[in-house]
């Protein structure tokens, strides 16, 4: 079995939700984008618990998705709040934090 | 030898009662004077066995000469320090030392030394001072404080104790401060009334005159001994056989029993210094029995007593004549008893009669007569506790708490029977009456005095005691003879300045049916003071006859005096000589009959005082108490406040006013200085600076602050591009 195409298809998952995260401005996109990177993280997490023939991996990817959903939850909540507020659920809108 | 090997547990009961007293009597059922009592008690029991003890101790070395061995027990004095008149086995002082602290090789300790005048002391200040407790459950019933009062009393007893049992002159000093500071606290107890705290303030600060002079003398003793030996010690047996040994130089002996005399002068009310003692009559009058006859003022005696060598080196005594000692004591007994005649108080009667009982022996000390003096000691005290319990029993069922003998008594014989017959023989005792206590203790102290040549001693002691006898009558007279004339007014209605009315707070009167209705007449003192007076009468008659060389008993000097040892001079002691006796018994006699004469037949001499231009003047000045108290407040004190006072002006004006005027300008003008330079450039500058700067960074720093998500994840991820990059290259 080869390790590095499993760890290659992560590196690739990340960076298209970090390009993802960086470059889409609708937040619902950059929130989808952050479970790109967490399931490329998962993908690693499995790669080398089947590796190493180590349960522990498989766990903790179980772990990620029930905290990924977690999160969803909390940033979808806060996505609502901003549209509330805003009308609007674009990022570039959102610079009331500005210096 | 349980007794004298413990002798520490005399002085130490009465001091753990103090504080058990002070901290929790006020909760006991009896507001802590069953402690006292019982403490006392304790103490007592204690210091009748170390009698006993001490009397088998005395009779074993008898026993052992006659057997003709030497006992471990006792000292042999081996012809050392070349002393030949020391020779024979001596009673050995039981000692025991413990080291307190130890400080550049010199050792400082506590420890007890008994022997036969220890012993004489315990006995004589537990059974008084068990008395005058027992006394005070009836005397002091319900007054405000009560419990003080115990544990002043407790702590008197203890520091007296301490001062006893004394190994070394630090420690007896300690006890002699303690019994002074205990007997301020008891003289001022009733310190709402300015007289009482004056006249205990006055007690205080005059002993501590002559306290300047013991502390002097207790240090002179350590160097004392260095002469002698190389080593320097406080010990009393040290000290008195380096004062003995002939090593020590005159001069040094000389200064330092100087400065010991000074001490007695100040604690045992010797002329000049005993103007303190009239006035400590403010204390309760169970107090004023405690002080008189075994606490506070026969410390002094005890310590001439204690380190008797001394004198006996320093003032040459052996040499007969005059000396300092003898002439201080002398002049005392003569100054005590004619104040004596002029007094209204009858308190103040016994107190200037105690000054001149002190006198006798100060004077006794200093004429050689060690064991007279000691003797007169121990009688002494037993009849004057009498006295002064009977004058505070005539007070407190007699005369509505007043002591004034002329205005609110008289007459009281039939009404008080009890305390008439007791105080009668207390006088007796007093005035050297043929066989009881006094006639045996006083004649001894003269007989000395002529017999060691002192001619013009024995010839004071004479006078003295024809005045005693006197002023004595004279107090008996005025307080149970005569018409009761303390009927009417009530006790708080007169008090002219000099007057001693012990005021028992209006309360206290009200609660134990002292109220004027409740007894509207004098009457007998209830059994808590006649009793203590009872046993106090029995010593007073019967004490003399441990010392009747009348009869050819000389006890007392066999138990008390350690002859033979090489820590004390070879002492003579006077034959019996009926001449003596006679003339003692005429003086005493001439005494009686001239009171008699005066104050029953009004026989000679009547208002003398307003005819007489003389003697006008001397009663004027006996009144005045030969303007001593003026000399010291008028003069000495008076003296010295004026011109500290206009010095401490002239220094607050000139000296303390520029120095601060200078130290206001340099201020002020260090201050402008700082305002100008230091705070307003440097300091505003410096804080301008940094605020300006931090505006000026926080200006640049806020552009990258977008509020922007998107381009604060695009910097955190260039950061972490940056930094791996960074690793990479720096680990490969």
């Amino acid at each position: 079995m080869l390790l590095n195409q499993f760890l290659l298809l992560g590196a690739v998952l990340f960076c298209i939700g970090v390009y993802g995260v960086l470059v889409r401005r609708n937040s619902v996109l950059v929130l989808m984008s952050i479970e790109l990177m967490l399931a490329a993280v998962n993908i690693n997490l499995v790669a080398f618990s089947a590796y190493h023939d180590n349960v522990a991996g498989q766990a903790f990817a179980l772990f990620v998705l029930t905290i990924a959903a977690a999160e969803v939850g909390v940033g979808l909540a806060i996505v609502l709040l901003i549209y509330r507020n805003l009308r609007s659920a674009d990022l570039d809108d959102v610079d009331v934090l500005k210096g | 030898m349980f007794f004298l090997d413990h002798a520490w547990l005399v002085p130490l009961i009465p001091a753990v009662s103090f504080v058990v007293i002070l901290l929790f009597g006020k909760r006991m059922p009896k507001q802590g004077s069953e402690v006292g009592v019982a403490a006392l008690g304790a103490s007592f029991v204690l210091a009748c066995g170390a009698v006993v003890q001490w009397i088998q101790r005395v009779g074993d070395l008898e026993e052992g000469e006659g057997a003709g061995h030497a006992l471990a027990a006792f000292g042999q004095s081996v012809g050392r320090l070349g002393a030949e008149a020391h020779g024979g086995p001596f009673v050995e002082p039981v000692v025991h030392h413990a080291t307190w602290f130890s400080w550049g090789g010199v050792e400082l300790g506590v420890g007890t030394q008994i022997d036969g005048l220890a012993v004489m002391m315990m006995f004589v200040v537990t059974t008084i001072s068990l008395l005058v407790h027992v006394y005070s459950l009836e005397y002091m019933r319900d007054d405000r404080r009560f419990t003080h009062y115990y544990a002043a009393l407790s702590l008197f007893s203890a520091s007296m104790l301490l001062l006893v049992v004394a190994d070394n002159t630090l420690q007896l000093l300690v006890g002699w401060e303690l019994v002074g500071l205990c007997s301020f606290m008891l003289i001022g107890h009733w310190w709402e009334e300015q007289p009482n705290s004056n006249a205990a303030l006055k007690a205080f600060l005059t002993t501590r005159t002559g306290d300047i002079g013991l502390l002097c003398g207790v240090i002179m003793t350590f160097f004392l001994v260095e002469r002698a030996t190389g080593e320097g010690s406080f010990n009393i047996l040290q000290v008195n056989e380096a004062a003995l040994s002939g090593d020590v130089g005159h001069t040094l002996l000389l200064w330092t029993a100087a400065a010991l005399l000074l001490g007695i002068i100040g604690k045992s009310g010797q002329f000049p210094l005993h103007t303190w003692l009239p006035d400590a009559m403010a204390g309760p009058t169970p107090v004023s029995a405690l002080i008189h006859a075994a606490t506070m003022v026969v410390a002094g005696v005890y310590l001439g007593a204690r380190l008797f060598p001394v004198f006996y080196e320093g003032f040459s005594i052996a040499d007969g004549g005059v000396n300092v000692m003898a002439l201080v004591g002398g002049i005392t007994v003569l100054v005590g008893a004619s104040l004596a005649f002029v007094q209204h108080d009858i308190k103040k009667v016994l107190a200037y009669s105690t000054i001149s009982q002190l006198g006798y022996m100060v004077m006794g000390l200093g004429v050689g007569a060690w064991i007279a003096a000691v003797f007169h000691l121990f009688t002494h005290a037993f009849f004057k506790a009498n006295l002064f319990l009977g004058a505070g029993s005539v007070s407190h069922s007699g005369s509505h708490h007043s002591f004034d003998m002329v205005r609110d008594m008289g007459g009281l014989r039939k009404h008080m029977p009890q305390t008439f017959i007791t105080f009668l023989v207390g006088t007796a005792a007093l005035t050297g009456f043929p066989l009881l206590a006094g006639f045996f203790s006083k004649d001894e102290i003269l007989a000395s005095a002529d017999n060691n040549d002192f001619q013009f001693f024995f010839w004071v002691g004479m006078i003295g005691a024809v005045m005693t006898a006197a002023y004595m009558v004279r107090a008996i007279y005025y307080v149970f003879f005569g018409e009761y004339r303390g009927g009417d007014h009530a006790p708080a209605a007169h008090g002219n300045g000099d007057d001693l009315v012990e005021h028992h707070l209006a309360d206290d009167q009200e609660a134990h049916g002292h109220g004027d209705a409740a007894h509207a007449g004098p009457h007998e003192s209830p059994g808590l003071i006649t009793v203590p007076l009872w046993i106090l009468t029995f010593f007073s008659a019967f004490a003399g006859y441990l010392l009747a060389p009348m009869f050819h008993i000389e006890k007392f000097t066999e138990w008390v005096e350690p002859t033979g040892a090489p820590f004390f001079p070879a002492l003579s002691h006077p034959e019996f000589e009926w001449s003596k006796a006679l003339i003692a018994i005429a003086a005493a006699a001439i005494g009686y009959a001239l009171a008699y004469l005066f104050y029953w037949r009004r026989a000679y001499a009547q208002d003398l005082a307003q005819r007489n231009a003389l003697a006008r003047a001397g009663k004027t000045l006996l009144v005045n108490k030969y303007y001593l108290d003026d000399l010291y407040e008028g003069v000495v004190v008076g003296g010295t406040k004026g011109p500290v006072a206009r010095a401490a002006y002239w220094v607050n004006q000139h000296v303390i006013d520029n120095v601060l005027n200078l130290a206001g300008r340099g201020a002020m003008s260090a201050g402008r200085f700082t305002y100008n330079i230091v705070d307003q450039r440097v300091v505003d500058g410096a804080v301008n600076g940094l605020a300006v700067g931090t505006g000026d960074a926080g200006g640049a720093v806020r552009k990258i602050q977008t509020g922007r998500l998107q381009r604060y994840a695009l910097l955190l991820v260039l950061s972490v591009g940056a930094f791996s990059a960074w690793l990479w290259i720096y680990t490969n």
